[in-house]
């Protein structure tokens, strides 16, 4: 897996609560047996008009959002299905993290597994982020993961909290199975012991 | 100190914790289906690593599997590359597969129990949210995403922090006409979409106690819908003789040594819980979602709400922008509201109690003209058994599409699907936005409520029915 460590980027924000993983990638997408190219069908329903071009009132087709590397949402982001190609479809289309109040259990952890930052801010840091986005035309900011830290050029210095175990992950781009397999001797003591009556 | 069932479940899976780390987690039976595998099983091969457990894993097809006769041909070719290829991994990797051509194929949230696989105190996850149906037999059951799949495929475990505790009671007696599936569906109501994120959530209470094994399938099944990591109920009487006898549920002497620890399970008296929420039964009504989250949810005897009325800002957007895609007005009462189609079926609502419900009462009725109703069985020996029993005449006869097992239109990966602009009444777990087609408008209900919307043409409180 591929370090997180400091990432600069474009700000793109996507202002609806509740986004869920239906909305992120339709299940018609689901098909693929592959981890790659989700990033063309993100958001299908809401991006494209039935007659497949951009609609221009969904906000990642503005102008201003294109390639953008940090996604501004609002509360539940990723709620419904554990479907991983939800993170795969916003890392394929260029999302490395994904800023929120508050984000749906099991899609905050697909992103870990990715590579991918979610940070939970209060609902106050989330509307400043939004204020600044919405205010300033190629809005970037700089997160910094070993100091856990988000700042702008104007003066903006967000802490945030990650789990140390994942940010440790992140940072040193970690594989979790290798880690766990570690432990195979455990592992294997633990079924030796284990109550199990089939 | 007291424990909970969840710290019991918990406490006796950790194969190792280091402080500030998450634990390892020992897996005792990890459900495989099409989706959300083929990565995970191609992160085996690149990695150059075998399956741990192939004796506790299992797989069945069913997100994407064709409802029609198993005689036609899949005529969607990257579904049908999806479902090969687990075939081909089942083969590779020595995995238990109920394919399209088993008797015992069906979804996988109903087969597990249906084949004795899901029993209590054991952990079971899967590439799939509605995991926590397994719950209701006093299992930690959760979903996973398919790095998770392939973490668990090759080690048996998965690293997991500890989520708090949330019991909610639901105490009384459920009216006439009033189900398990209106109880879920109050839960997420009142405490919304992300009420329970971060937390496992235990249901007890007269109301719950009182619930079959399949109802309280049915309340589990919807615990991901309020953001839990899992839901689970205390396993007793009903757990017990629901799995005798049961393919691979013990038998003979192992049966008695298994019961007798899975009395030791239930939550003791004491024990705390990090958060507790009492609602009542007896005034419960039937419910009916109106907008794109299962959150969105009232009474069958109210009206669309008005988006100015509610508490915030991003309330009123969102009510706003679902009843823009709902195409609802503010004001309407529910029971005006039109219907065009009827999904009976998903891991929330296709077991045989449910399909009886339905069939009690569109026995002898019609589907309204302009409504087209389908009902889908979970399994197999589900579609057996209620043709055996005469159910699939009663739909038939009523007009009902009656159809081979599957996920079906919950989530319309397969031909099933709502075309733009339908509006369907749904037993399934999910409203979102183009949840069951592009467009489709998804209201979530009952069985009960489902079958007498079919025939009415729109929704009604079936409470008035004599039949319910």
């Amino acid at each position: 897996m591929k370090p997180f460590t400091v990432h600069t980027g474009l700000v793109a924000s996507l202002d609806r609560v509740n986004v869920d993983t239906d909305q992120i990638i339709p299940k018609q997408f689901l098909k693929r047996i592959e981890r790659t190219g989700f990033g063309e069908a993100l958001f299908f329903d809401w991006r494209f008009n039935a007659d497949g071009s951009p609609n221009p009132d969904f906000e990642l087709n503005q102008s201003r959002f294109q390639g953008a590397s940090v996604l501004l949402a609002r509360d539940n982001f990723g709620c419904g299905s554990s479907r991983e190609h939800a993170p795969w479809a916003l890392n394929d289309y260029g999302f490395i993290s994904v800023i929120a109040p508050s984000f749906a259990d099991i899609f905050y952890n697909n992103c870990f597994k990715n590579g991918m930052l979610p940070i939970k801010l209060s609902a106050e840091q989330v509307e400043e982020l939004f204020q600044r986005t919405k205010t300033n035309e190629g809005y970037r900011i700089t997160i910094d993961l070993e100091q856990e830290v988000i700042t702008d050029n104007a003066g903006l210095r967000l802490e945030f909290k990650i789990d140390p175990f994942r940010r440790e992950c992140l940072l040193k781009g970690l594989d979790d199975i290798g880690l766990t397999l570690q432990h195979t001797d455990k592992i294997s003591a633990y079924e030796a012991q284990r109550v199990a009556f089939r | 100190m007291p424990k909970t069932l969840f710290e019991k479940i918990w406490d006796s899976h950790v194969v190792h914790q280091e402080s500030g780390q998450p634990a390892i987690l020992y897996i005792d039976c990890h459900l495989v289906h099409e989706v959300t595998s083929p990565q995970a099983f191609d992160g085996l091969r690149l990695n150059g690593r075998r399956v741990r457990r192939p004796d506790l894993t299992v797989a069945t097809m069913d997100h994407n599997v064709p409802t029609w006769s198993r005689a036609l041909p899949i005529t969607d070719p990257i579904a049908k590359q999806q479902i090969e290829t687990l075939e081909r991994n089942c083969q590779e990797f020595g995995i238990r597969l109920y394919g399209l051509d088993s008797p015992e194929q069906g979804i996988v949230h109903v087969i597990g129990p249906e084949l004795g696989f899901t029993q209590p105190g054991m952990t079971i996850v899967c590439g799939d949210s509605h995991t926590s149906t397994h719950g209701a037999f006093g299992a930690l059951a959760f979903g996973i995403g398919t790095s998770e799949v392939e973490h668990v495929l090759a080690s048996q475990c998965l690293l997991q922090a500890k989520p708090k505790t949330f019991r909610i009671t639901f105490n009384g007696k459920l009216p006439r006409g009033v189900t398990a599936k209106d109880i879920i569906l109050r839960i997420i109501g009142e405490i919304g979409t992300d009420g329970a994120t971060g937390y496992v959530i235990e249901y007890a209470g007269e109301a719950i106690r009182n619930l079959s094994m399949e109802e309280r399938m049915t309340v589990c099944n919807m615990s991901i819908e309020a953001g839990a990591r899992a839901g689970m109920i205390a396993p007793d009487e009903k757990t017990f003789a629901y799995l005798a006898g049961r393919q691979f549920a013990p038998q003979g002497e192992a049966w008695e040594k298994a019961v007798a620890y899975w009395k030791t399970l239930p939550t003791e008296e004491g024990a705390t819980f990090d958060r507790e929420l009492t609602l009542d039964a007896n005034t419960l009504a039937p419910q009916v979602t109106w907008g794109t989250s299962p959150g969105m949810v009232t009474d069958i005897t109210s009206n669309v709400p008005d988006p100015e009325a509610m508490p915030t800002e991003n309330d009123r957007k969102a009510t706003r922008r679902a009843l823009e895609y709902m195409g609802l007005t503010p004001g309407t009462p529910l029971q005006e509201v039109k219907i065009d189609r009827v999904f009976i079926g998903s891991c929330t609502n296709s077991r045989i109690e449910d399909l009886r419900a339905a069939a009690k009462i569109a026995k002898g009725k019609k589907v309204a003209a302009h409504v087209n109703a389908m009902v889908v069985p979970g399994s197999q020996p589900i579609k057996k058994l209620a043709e055996q029993e005469g159910l699939d005449v009663i739909f038939r006869e009523a007009g009902f599409d009656w159809r081979e097992s599957g996920c079906s239109m919950c989530l319309a990966m397969n031909p099933d699907v709502l075309q733009p602009g339908e509006r369907c009444a749904s037993t399934s777990n999910r409203n979102f936005e183009g949840r069951q087609g592009a467009g489709g408008r998804t209201h979530l209900v009952s069985p009960e409520m489902a079958a007498a919307a079919a025939i009415a043409g729109h929704f009604v409180d079936v409470r008035e029915w004599d039949n319910a």
